[in-house]
């Protein structure tokens, strides 16, 4: 090959329609790796029961109809139900008491308050695997095992640590001039909280319960751990069941897959500006 | 918002005329710390109480549905038994294989996409929307669906028929093209002979060394899900990187890719040490994705310590061994995210 004379003979702007084009390339390639899965569960889930066979996955749907979706949704909807009332309660009070404790851990600091706080961050670092058991008893105990208030009992609970760091992280660039004046004026410590900083923190609260809301509606292990009984479990385990059931059509896996992916998905794209704040606040720490 | 800041400017003129007055007998430090106590209460309960009764059920003798809380003679013998067991060595292989195959990748293809549409291109948008996408699902809905793709019978398979590859081999009387995939118990690149010959003890593993074939699906569906996180967080550290730094060094005669390679990747060290902390961490404690994809696997071809604690703690009731291998997790993590946390806290 002769390279020397060719990079001498390509002009500049030949040489950045090369790079455009490779570009191009790569993120279409890129394009058909993230949309395969997607095009796999929609292809499929659309099929009838009749004409879904293993040895024509890539065939699209002959006549569109509701595919496995009828199905699915009927196989699913209780547990989605569960997965609901769930997740509501979970995020709003995971969310509420982490306003809480961020405000106080960054404008009421007493002695110790930092410890503290890195005391309670590590909760969310910690491998769940090495709570189970305890908490399995620890539920029994108090009458909570396998019910959704004992699932959202631990939500809450195994959610305090990093909402309390978002909603640190954000009231620590709120004026504490704020806080001052109003105790001045002679506000407590909740009125200062519920009048002035909850209302301040509009922006944040979104941004933490919807990362929340999408940590706890994809959650399995508690939910597999908390809930033995399959009517009484969040949609992700009855996927996942449905998923190992060997009498069910696949047409109705892949359209029951895109059920329990649906609430997520559409605060993604409804909300997406919020869910990238969420994820780079719930993962840049400090 | 802007409601509540009047209030604050009001509060403030107020503040030079009125007395300021107590409203409660106690300090507002004291009640702040008691407003904290039930969190830190219920963490206390959840976390570290949890953790010491885990870390006891380790060395305790209790491995049948009945409990029996004496202590194991010596009380490290489950940890002993366990590291001894095959399936946990596999487990510790598989680790280790996953987290440097996603991790690789994941970090690669997240860098690529990021730099690739860090440029005024038609739809970046759309592109990294569509790339982040699988983030915002539930690792169930990517087991379910990655498992198909990956089942032998379809999916990926029927690929070698369409692109014409099967039926040429077969023209040359050669066996069509059809791996198994999560169902292949080989294991590549064996090392043990050479282990063995380099450090004695290792003869008596009892676990095939090497890469298990069935892993590499399994890590290839956790970089779908993740490596749009990876773009993400490192578009979100080049928007912190100011214009001037590329303006001087495009003065200067520098590439793009020297751009890239000398100035703008070594700034994002920080993003990349939080990048790799973030990801080793969901590799060592990954569950949900490995269970729904593919199980334990051939051989234990694709079994992982989490799924180990899973198992022998809630369906094999051997409760010391679940839980020994579940406090060998948090040590592992910990080993990872404690001077993580302790550098980052020190920044901030």
């Amino acid at each position: 090959m002769t390279v020397e004379p060719a990079s001498a003979a390509i002009k500049p702007a030949a040489r950045i329609s090369v790079v455009q084009g490779f570009t191009w390339l790569v993120l279409l390639l890129a394009l058909g790796f993230y949309l395969m899965p997607v095009f796999v569960m929609v292809n499929n889930g659309l099929k009838e029961a009749t004409n879904v066979s293993v040895s024509t996955m890539w065939n699209l749907p002959g006549q569109l109809t509701g595919g496995g979706f009828a199905e699915a949704a009927r196989k699913l909807w209780p547990n989605m139900q569960n997965s609901v009332l769930m997740v509501v309660p979970a995020t709003i009070l995971s969310s509420l008491i982490g306003a809480l404790n961020g405000y106080l851990l960054s404008k009421w600091k007493f002695r110790g308050a930092d410890i503290l706080f890195i005391v309670m961050l590590f909760g969310f670092f910690i491998p769940y695997q090495t709570i189970l058991l305890p908490m399995v008893r620890f539920l029994q105990i108090i009458k909570l095992y396998g019910t959704l208030p004992g699932l959202v009992l631990v939500h809450v609970v195994y959610g305090l640590p990093i909402t309390t760091l978002m909603f640190r992280n954000y009231f620590a660039g709120v004026p504490t001039e704020l806080v001052e004046a109003a105790c001045v004026d002679g506000a407590g410590i909740m009125t200062t909280f519920t009048r002035i900083m909850l209302p301040l923190s509009i922006p944040a609260f979104v941004v933490v319960a919807i990362f929340q809301f999408t940590n706890i509606w994809n959650d399995f292990l508690f939910g597999v751990i908390v809930v033995p009984n399959p009517s009484a479990q969040p949609i992700t385990i009855a996927l996942n069941n449905l998923s190992g059931n060997f009498s069910v059509d696949w047409n109705v896996v892949m359209a029951g897959a895109l059920i329990a992916a649906l609430p997520t998905a559409l605060i993604y794209f409804l909300l997406g500006r919020f869910f990238i704040r969420g994820l780079l606040a719930g993962s840049v720490k400090g | 918002m802007s409601s509540s800041a009047l209030t604050g400017s009001q509060a403030q003129r107020a503040a030079t005329v009125l007395v300021p007055r107590r409203r409660s007998w106690l300090p507002e430090r004291t009640q702040s710390f008691l407003l904290l106590l039930p969190s830190f209460v219920a963490i206390a309960i959840f976390v570290y109480v949890f953790i010491a009764m885990t870390l006891y059920v380790s060395i305790s003798n209790w491995r049948t549905l009945k409990m029996d809380l004496s202590l194991g003679q010596p009380p490290y013998a489950t940890y002993l038994s366990m590291f001894a067991q095959p399936r946990f060595q596999a487990d510790l292989r598989n680790t280790l294989v996953f987290t440097i195959l996603f991790m690789g990748l994941a970090v690669l293809i997240g860098l690529a996409l990021a730099i690739l549409l860090d440029r005024n291109l038609r739809g970046r948008a759309v592109f990294r929307n569509i790339f982040l996408f699988p983030y915002a699902l539930s690792f169930v809905v990517t087991g379910v669906a990655w498992r198909w793709i990956f089942n032998p019978e379809t999916g990926i398979n029927l690929f070698f028929n369409i692109l014409g590859i099967n039926p040429l081999l077969s023209q040359f009387g050669l066996e069509p093209l059809k791996p198994g995939w999560t169902t292949d118990p080989t294991v590549w690149l064996q090392v043990n002979k050479v282990l063995a010959a380099v450090w004695p003890p290792a003869a008596g593993l009892r676990v095939q060394l090497g890469i298990p074939a069935a892993i590499i699906p399994v890590a290839i569906a956790a970089v779908w899900q993740l490596s749009g996180f990876v773009m993400a967080m490192y578009t979100g550290g080049m928007a912190t990187i100011s214009d001037e730094v590329r303006q001087a060094a495009r003065i200067d005669g520098a590439t793009e890719g020297e751009i890239y390679r000398h100035i703008i990747i070594p700034m994002l060290k920080p993003v990349t040490i939080s990048i790799v902390v973030l990801l080793l961490h969901t590799s060592l404690k990954i569950f949900d994705l490995v269970f729904t994809m593919a199980g334990p696997g051939p051989g234990f071809a694709t079994d992982v310590p989490a799924i180990f604690v899973f198992e022998q703690t809630f369906r094999a009731t051997r409760y010391n061994l679940g839980s020994a291998a579940a406090i060998f997790m948090l040590v592992l993590s910990g080993l990872v995210i404690v001077p993580y946390l302790r550098h980052s806290l020190k920044e901030g």
